[in-house]
């Protein structure tokens, strides 16, 4: 079983075109989404969902939809936290007024709402780039979190001004409260994910995607070619903010259950997902999924090392987490730049020639 | 025979036909700075038209005023026949003007395939909804216009390259890719700012066949800006030039060479 290119024609563009055209590579997606789907859920306790599983997927969904606008279409982004505040506080909204609804239906209408209101915050885009443009975003992460903590009907006046997820159900399984079952909830996250990291695939690899990335790579040259800047910015934005959104309701709703704004969704969370696109791989959904994978079960598998293997005192082990992942960014970012990605990358075309690389 | 309202036949046979671009009065100002001055020429289809002109002369600007870059102070651009009214450059594109650029303008990002199919983003049309779909409709779509992006490939004999990031590739190579790009638009006017600039003698002969070629077999309309006056005489069929913002000389090859203006002020006579 080595990664092998040789041998495999192509002879349509529709082949050509597919998302794994290796074959390797596709029966290891298979693999892989067999393994998620028919296997885990299986074997899955509360500890591996909620400590793993959950915060891999719905961080994955985020940076899938930050990479669409930072790797994608080059516009950066620092109001990741407020924009899953959005989805998370529609979410909310949604579950207490229509408690009859479908789960799915409520957190895919969050994440339409988040479409918008990133819309709405992307409209400075047209006009500022680059650290101009993060900061511009930045004060919607700022104003974003204020307005939740300040205007009591998007909390529903509770006294804590924390919003708790009630019980929800989907085909009547339960999906949020305190009663869940540690597959449900998994499930239904692993579906969210899957299907968004398809959307996000297939938009990326057609017309829109070149769009974006026309519009990344040199804004004045896309619009000669027939870009409208308006229309690829602000679209960015919306899909964008739409899978950020839908995260931040998974978020609240699945894996939280009890939120307080300002501690849940603060400049914080929005420097989090931009470190794992940065890791991940800027413009690449599989880095993504590495840069998440990277910052959620890095600090578990330290721990794990560090209390369970080593025997040493939690506070140590929690402070030394912290350096070293840290360290690890650094040393990442000087080896590899363009994320682990490109490392996969590069891996792979020294794998089509090896073991005569000349 | 050149003012005949539908068209002329050039030296070696070709057909020339009615006029496509007519640029009246044109006159573009940068704050106090007259970059044009007071232009007016005419791009006919199927000619190859070039712009010439020492450093500084406006040449760069006029076709900026063509690709809806800048707008003219006073003039009006007659487009098919058509007024047009002051446009956004992807309005322009939109109407079948493609231009390659000085100092190339690739998506240094993307591969060379990416490259040639955002060259036809003005004729993929499918929404959002199903491209995110891909099955169906973006895929047919993308299969169709893959082809025609093959087919330019294929024509500028870049077929290597295909799945090459752009920033790997060399300076000789990109500028054909650029070609490529602007090609692949499938323009009924193309336009190219110095498409030979740092190349050598081989790398330009490539070039001045492959503009040769995509007049003769796409019949596109050539508008081009180039230094080179041997490709310049070779290539066109008319030429513009132009000094300090003014124009000093519009005709064949041999009438520009011939027209004492264009000597004194360009090709300059102490020289020769």
């Amino acid at each position: 079983m080595f990664y092998r290119e040789a041998g495999e024609f192509r002879t349509t563009y529709k082949e050509d075109s597919q998302t794994f055209p290796i074959r390797f590579d596709r029966w290891r997606y298979y693999f892989v989404l067999f393994v998620a789907i028919c296997v885990i859920p299986f074997m899955v306790n509360d500890y591996w969902v909620n400590s793993i599983f959950l915060p891999f997927l719905i961080y994955a969904i985020a940076a899938i939809g930050l990479n669409i606008l930072v790797g994608y279409c080059g516009q950066v982004s620092l109001g990741t936290g407020g924009f899953m505040a959005v989805g998370a506080y529609a979410c909310y909204k949604l579950m207490t007024a229509f408690p009859d609804v479908s789960m799915f239906i409520h957190v895919i209408l969050a994440g339409v709402i988040t479409a918008g209101v990133g819309m709405l915050f992307g409209l400075p885009s047209l006009r500022i780039k680059g650290f101009y443009l993060a900061v511009a975003t930045l004060a919607a992460q700022f104003f974003l979190v204020w307005l939740f903590n300040r205007v009591p009907w998007f909390y529903n006046y509770s006294a804590s001004g924390q919003i708790n997820a009630p019980e929800r159900d989907t085909f009547g399984i339960l999906i949020t409260g305190p009663n869940t079952e540690a597959w449900a909830t998994y499930v239904f996250c692993l579906i969210f994910t899957v299907v968004s990291a398809i959307i996000a695939r297939n938009l990326t690899r057609g017309s829109v995607g070149r769009k974006w990335m026309a519009i990344r790579d040199m804004d004045i040259a896309a619009e000669i070619i027939g870009v409208n800047p308006l229309t690829a910015k602000l679209s960015a934005f919306a899909i964008s903010s739409f899978f950020v959104g839908i995260s931040g309701a998974l978020f609240f709703s699945v894996y939280l259950g009890a939120v307080e704004v300002g501690e849940a969704f603060g400049i914080n969370k929005s420097f989090l997902v931009l470190f794992m696109i940065i890791i991940g791989g800027l413009g690449s959904i599989f880095g993504s999924f590495a840069g998440a994978a990277f910052l959620v079960l890095l600090p578990v598998a330290l721990k794990v090392v560090g209390v369970d293997w080593l025997g040493w005192p939690t506070d140590i082990v929690a402070h030394l987490q912290l350096v070293i992942v840290g360290a690890l960014i650094i040393v990442f970012l000087i080896a590899e730049p363009h994320g682990i990605a490109q490392l996969w990358r590069v891996t792979k075309e020294k794998l089509r020639l090896w073991p005569f690389p000349h | 025979m050149l003012d005949q309202a539908d068209g002329y036949t050039t030296a070696d046979g070709r057909k020339i036909g009615p006029v496509v671009m007519e640029m009246k009065n044109i006159t573009l100002r940068f704050g106090g700075v007259e970059a044009i001055k007071d232009i007016s020429f005419d791009i006919r289809e199927g000619e190859i038209r070039a712009i010439i002109g020492p450093n500084g002369a406006g040449k760069s600007s006029m076709l900026n005023v063509i690709s809806g870059f800048y707008v003219p102070q006073e003039g009006q651009v007659f487009y098919q026949g058509q007024p047009r009214p002051p446009m956004k450059p992807f309005q322009v594109a939109r109407q079948g003007i493609a231009r390659t650029f000085q100092n190339i303008a690739l998506f240094e990002g993307m591969t060379v395939l990416d490259n040639v199919m955002t060259g036809r983003l003005t004729h993929m049309q499918t929404g959002l909804f199903w491209q995110s779909m891909w099955k169906g409709k973006a895929e047919e779509e993308e299969t169709a216009n893959r082809e025609v992006a093959e087919k330019i490939i294929d024509f500028l004999e870049i077929q290597a390259i295909r799945k090459t990031p752009v920033a790997r590739l060399p300076y000789g190579l990109k500028k054909r890719v650029e070609l490529a790009r602007a090609l692949a638009a499938e323009p009924s006017l193309l336009l190219l700012d110095e498409p030979m600039a740092g190349m050598n003698v081989e790398e330009k002969e490539d070039m001045s066949r492959f503009i040769l070629d995509v007049n003769d077999e796409f019949g596109t309309t050539i508008a081009l800006i180039e230094h080179d006056m041997g490709v310049v005489m070779d290539l066109s069929d008319r030429v513009v030039v132009m000094d300090y913002g003014k124009k000093i000389g519009d005709g064949t090859p041999d009438e520009v060479r011939n027209n004492q203006d264009v000597i004194d002020a360009y090709l300059g006579v102490a020289h020769d």
